[in-house]
């Protein structure tokens, strides 16, 4: 194996780039780790090193992540909402079993599709937003003015949003839920003719809070997976402008990666013990 | 107030300083010169603690850079100010919230005060009437002023400032140099300013410090350097372009992009 590699500088090479990209992206996992860390400590314990975590950058933050969001949210849940009762009944057709498309979109709804997409939207939105600026201030070297102020970076740029998306993420799913279950509810009342109550019972019945919560648990880790890629890759930021508009490119293509992957893997996770 | 011992520090396998010993006192305004390349960003950063050394030390303030604790690193901070070349203020801030931010941070005044406080800074600035603005609304030379009012509202015992007058047109950089001695005058500060402008240099410094491809080449008085008979500093003074030695050789492995070969 070694005579090889010796002999084909081309296996080398592949192998040490490999190796190298590997313990780059490790050590960006553990970065990732500390920033979470860290964003927690200040968070807790900010106050009594008079680095506290005030509440008007939060409540900014989560305007920005939340509150703006909720119109693109609400589109696109309803739109799935309805897109997954118009395919349910279309497949249930074919067994006359239409009625059971209740359960289809109760649990497709609750479980997966309501955070995959607001998570989504939310990387899309927020974590671009959030690499750019910590892009932009590492270049105009306001991050260093923010540390010889004796202002933690950490504390005054991350934490505000790691909380802020900590508390809206959940809180848009829950959104998700409700519109995205009224989009199916119009579309099934009107083709199955069956009332909008009698399919909220259903719903109802079916749902247990496990199902809620499942959606729920995943926002969560969503959330951190959010801020701390965009703030990961945000600070990594090379060149100028050029190099702002890359790392922002990345944290959206790495979030939503990473949620996809999550998601999946939490669903494994929590459907075989 | 600050002593670099034999710093020694890298960028990446690059050895950037080599071994940088220099002792600033109080009350005095230290000018760093030096062209692009010479170590003076990266000499300025370790002053503040931006960077960790290789090997070396600086003591700010009698705390051991290395040493200190974040809390007391914390603590420090409150006692310097640094204006960054670019000014670095906060886009999202006005220019009075900007300047206002580091008592916002570490103080518990009221408000009212905070505001009376960055309009003496703005006055002294000379950017009264200007508080209200958003930095992006600001000229360069005006970015630079408000860095300096944010860089002295907590009235620190030691000011850096970073290329005051890069980029800025004769008049406004000799403005600038105006502050800076007004700030020492007035405050009593000591000042560490870095630059590759000598005339500014010359204007403002009491002592200068010059570094070269790493190395401290020269520290002393503006009449002393001017009287230096070094052939490197001759050289600066008069812009003049040095011609590097060519080794046949190298140049060679150099065009032809066979660097393993020297």
């Amino acid at each position: 194996m070694a005579d090889a590699l010796d002999s084909s500088p081309l296996a080398l090479r592949v192998s040490e780039s490999v190796g190298r990209s590997t313990v780059r992206a490790l050590s960006s996992v553990g970065f990732g780790a500390i920033l979470a860390g860290q964003s927690l400590y200040w968070l807790v314990l900010g106050r009594r090193q008079g680095q506290v975590v005030r509440a008007r950058p939060v409540f900014a933050e989560m305007m920005e992540i939340g509150i703006r969001a909720i119109p693109i949210v609400t589109l696109l849940s309803m739109t799935i909402g309805i897109m997954l009762a118009i395919q349910g009944i279309y497949q249930l057709q074919r067994f006359g079993a239409q009625s059971q498309v209740v359960f289809g979109v109760a649990f497709g709804m609750t479980r997966e599709f309501a955070p995959l997409i607001t998570g989504i939207l939310v990387a899309g939105r927020s974590g671009s937003a959030l690499a750019a600026r910590l892009g932009t201030m590492t270049i105009n070297q306001e991050v260093d003015a923010l540390r010889v102020m004796g202002m933690n970076p950490v504390r005054y740029l991350v934490a505000p949003s790691f909380l802020a998306m900590l508390v809206m993420l959940p809180a848009l799913v829950i959104w998700a839920d409700l519109v995205s279950l009224l989009g199916a509810g119009l579309y099934i009342s009107a083709d199955l003719g069956m009332t909008l109550s009698a399919y909220f019972g259903r719903v109802l019945d079916l749902l247990r809070v496990g199902d809620i919560l499942h959606g729920l648990e995943k926002s969560v880790i969503f959330a951190v997976l959010i801020v701390v890629i965009a703030i990961v890759d945000g600070a990594s930021v090379k060149g100028g402008a050029e190099g702002v508009g890359r790392v922002t490119t990345r944290a959206v293509v790495h979030g939503i990666t990473a949620i996809v992957l999550t998601d999946m893997l939490f669903a494994f996770a929590t459907t075989r013990g | 107030m600050i002593e670099v011992r034999d710093l020694v520090t890298h960028y990446g396998p690059r050895e950037i300083l080599h071994g940088v010993d220099l002792r600033i006192e109080p009350g005095e305004i230290m000018v760093i010169i030096g062209g692009s390349g010479s170590g003076k960003t990266t000499l300025l950063r370790h002053l503040l603690g931006l960077k960790r050394a290789t090997s070396g030390s600086v003591r700010l303030l009698g705390h051991d850079l290395a040493a200190v604790s974040s809390l007391e690193l914390f603590e420090l901070s409150k006692r310097i100010g640094v204006a960054f070349q670019g000014g670095a203020l906060f886009s999202s801030m006005t220019v009075g919230e900007n300047v206002m931010l580091p008592l916002v941070e570490h103080t518990r005044l009221d408000r009212e005060t905070m505001e009376i406080m960055m309009r003496m800074k703005l006055e002294i600035t000379r950017l009264s009437g200007f508080e209200d603005l958003m930095p992006s609304e600001l000229s360069g030379g005006m970015i630079k002023r408000a860095a300096f009012a944010r860089a002295v509202i907590m009235d620190p015992v030691v000011l850096f400032a970073d290329e005051p007058s890069a980029g800025l047109d004769p008049t406004v950089s000799r403005s600038l140099d105006e502050l800076i001695l007004e700030l020492r005058d007035a405050m009593g500060m000591t000042i560490v300013v870095v630059t590759h402008e000598l005339d500014s240099a010359f204007r403002i410094a009491d002592r200068v410090t010059v570094l070269d491809q790493g190395d401290v080449l020269f520290i002393g008085t503006v009449d002393e350097i001017r009287r230096s008979e070094n052939e490197r500093i001759q050289n600066l003074l008069n812009r003049r372009f040095k011609e590097e030695e060519l080794d046949p050789d190298e140049y060679l492995a150099r065009l032809t992009g066979e660097r393993s070969r020297t």
